[in-house]
């Protein structure tokens, strides 16, 4: 690791003041900077500590929810507003690391935990999102956990964060501030597919700090799931997972969500899906035919071909199964 | 810096670069939590910080500073073991040992985690008031603490032996 100072904010103008220097960075509970800093893959002259910062979960005037970013994942799939409205929310969270990681780890951090793979952390490797231009080791390497959409031929990474992708699903916004003032953005555009500048992976200006996460009135609650698939049971990232919400009336679909995880670069909202699906029936075929135009553009590498079919019929298994559970309520 | 350690009280200088395991080992001499990964994945560097579970190991000390920190010697001792250290023994929880203080301290978290009504990724229900202390529940929360040795049945049994069932039905959770 690097040498740096440390810097608690004591609120979020000293954050922002402090962020605003050259060489420093946000921490939040700091399990994947650490991590980096000490691999030597990430550095800071300044680390920034806002994990005391903005540690609520409000109820907002339209009957969201406002989750502060310095709230813990814990905290978050424990709260019992997230459990009862956004259930999604709480399974992706609980679905993701351990729980002393997420005991630790804050919600801006989750979501700017660096996209990433194995070559990543190697440096012995090629890595265009470690040292940009250098190559792509990953490519033609061993390529299990890697993306099948959105790649580009520089990066084939996928984001690794459970939360993002049920946050995406629900249609989440990211509240951001900086010196220059405040922004919001929408989840599924805070984070970037790779292009030819793949050691960029978010929106986020320098000096620019995460300050909530905001969800919307319609939480989809007993109709919606996460489902992951992994290596192991517990504690290993997706090979692919589903985040889905599923509103059927009168046997058509009303309204339908869908986010890949472990498929791309970013939380993957399947809107082509979407689409396909709003208004129709709500029957296995049409959720099958979904989900194989979502998968059209997929394109497999050596090891990783095998999760476009896995994609394709766990969305339509978990479509059927919603749409099961609706039946029966 | 300033720590409250197994209720002791403790000032120190060190680095910023200093995680809290390697204050605990190198500074403090508390070679209970253990080092394996040195990256989170192995859960042996697992103490308690105001009664949370956290990997020591990703974690800077500087990030702790005045909160109280609980390792293994401060759950228990030679001649003074906690419930849960005895029942490893008793259920034969490990072997040569080395993930066994992050495992005891790991669990004592779970079973609050569990009263304070904390779901996991198996609970059927995210929403239910309540979760049981089944098989399932324990090895899924579990999970952020391997054992090389394979002790898992007697680790689960310790703490179900310690932790007793709960009247809450067994759920699991299905897909979809």
């Amino acid at each position: 690791m690097t040498p740096f100072t440390y810097e608690r904010a004591a609120d979020r103008p000293a954050a922002l003041a402090l962020g605003a220097r050259a060489g420093a960075k946000y921490l939040g509970g700091g399990t994947n900077l650490v991590d980096l800093m000490r691999e030597t893959i990430e550095q800071a002259d300044v680390l920034v500590d806002v994990a005391g910062l903005s540690g609520e979960i409000e109820a907002t005037g339209d009957g969201g929810l406002r989750i502060g970013a310095g709230v813990k994942n814990t905290a978050v799939a424990a709260d019992r507003r997230v459990r009862d409205g956004y259930p999604l929310l709480s399974e992706a969270i609980l679905a993701g690391a351990s729980a002393q990681i997420r005991n630790m780890a804050t919600v801006g951090g989750n979501l700017l935990q660096r996209t990433r793979c194995g070559y990543f952390y190697d440096d012995a490797a090629r890595c265009n999102k470690r040292a940009p231009g250098a190559g792509c080791d990953a490519i033609e390497g061993f390529n299990r956990i890697h993306a099948i959409l959105g790649a580009s031929s520089a990066c084939v990474a996928t984001h690794p964060s459970d939360m993002a992708v049920a946050l995406a699903a629900l249609d989440a916004v990211v509240t951001v501030e900086g010196i220059s003032g405040v922004r919001d953005v929408a989840l599924v555009d805070f984070h970037r597919l790779p292009g030819d500048t793949p050691d960029i992976d978010t929106v986020l200006t320098f000096g620019e700090l995460i300050t909530a996460v905001t969800l919307p009135p319609e939480g989809f609650a007993r109709r919606s799931t996460y489902r992951k698939v992994r290596d192991r049971a517990s504690y290993a990232f997706a090979l692919i997972s589903v985040a889905a919400a599923l509103d059927v009336e009168d046997g058509a679909v009303k309204d339908v969500r869908i986010a890949l995880g472990g498929v791309a670069h970013k939380p993957w909202r399947a809107a082509t899906a979407e689409a396909m699906l709003k208004g129709g029936p709500a029957t296995p075929a049409a959720f099958q035919a979904a989900a194989e135009a979502e998968l059209a553009p997929a394109h497999g590498l050596r090891d990783n071909a095998f999760k476009i079919e896995l994609s394709r019929r766990v969305i339509a298994d978990t479509l059927v199964k919603l749409a099961a559970r609706q039946e029966s309520l | 810096m300033q720590f409250v350690v197994n209720g002791d009280h403790v000032d120190v200088d060190i680095d910023p670069r200093t995680s809290l395991l390697d204050l605990l080992r190198e500074r403090l001499h508390l070679f209970g939590s253990k080092k394996g990964c040195n990256q989170g994945a192995c859960g042996a560097c697992t103490v308690l910080v105001d009664g949370a579970r956290i990997n020591s190991c990703l974690a800077l000390a500087v990030q702790y500073q005045g909160r109280e920190i609980t390792t293994i010697e401060g759950l228990g001792a030679v001649g003074a073991l906690h419930p849960l250290q005895a029942a490893f023994v008793e259920h034969d929880g490990f072997q040569c040992g080395y993930c066994t203080p992050g495992q005891i301290c790991s669990a004592v978290a779970m079973v609050e985690e569990l009263k304070r009504g904390v779901p996991s990724y198996v609970s059927a229900d995210v929403g239910a008031p309540e979760f049981a202390l089944t098989d399932d529940e324990v090895r899924e929360r579990m999970s952020g603490n391997l054992c090389r040795c394979g002790a898992y049945n007697g680790i689960v049994d310790a703490i179900r032996d310690t932790y007793g069932a709960t009247d809450v039905a067994p759920t699991t959770r299905e897909a979809a």
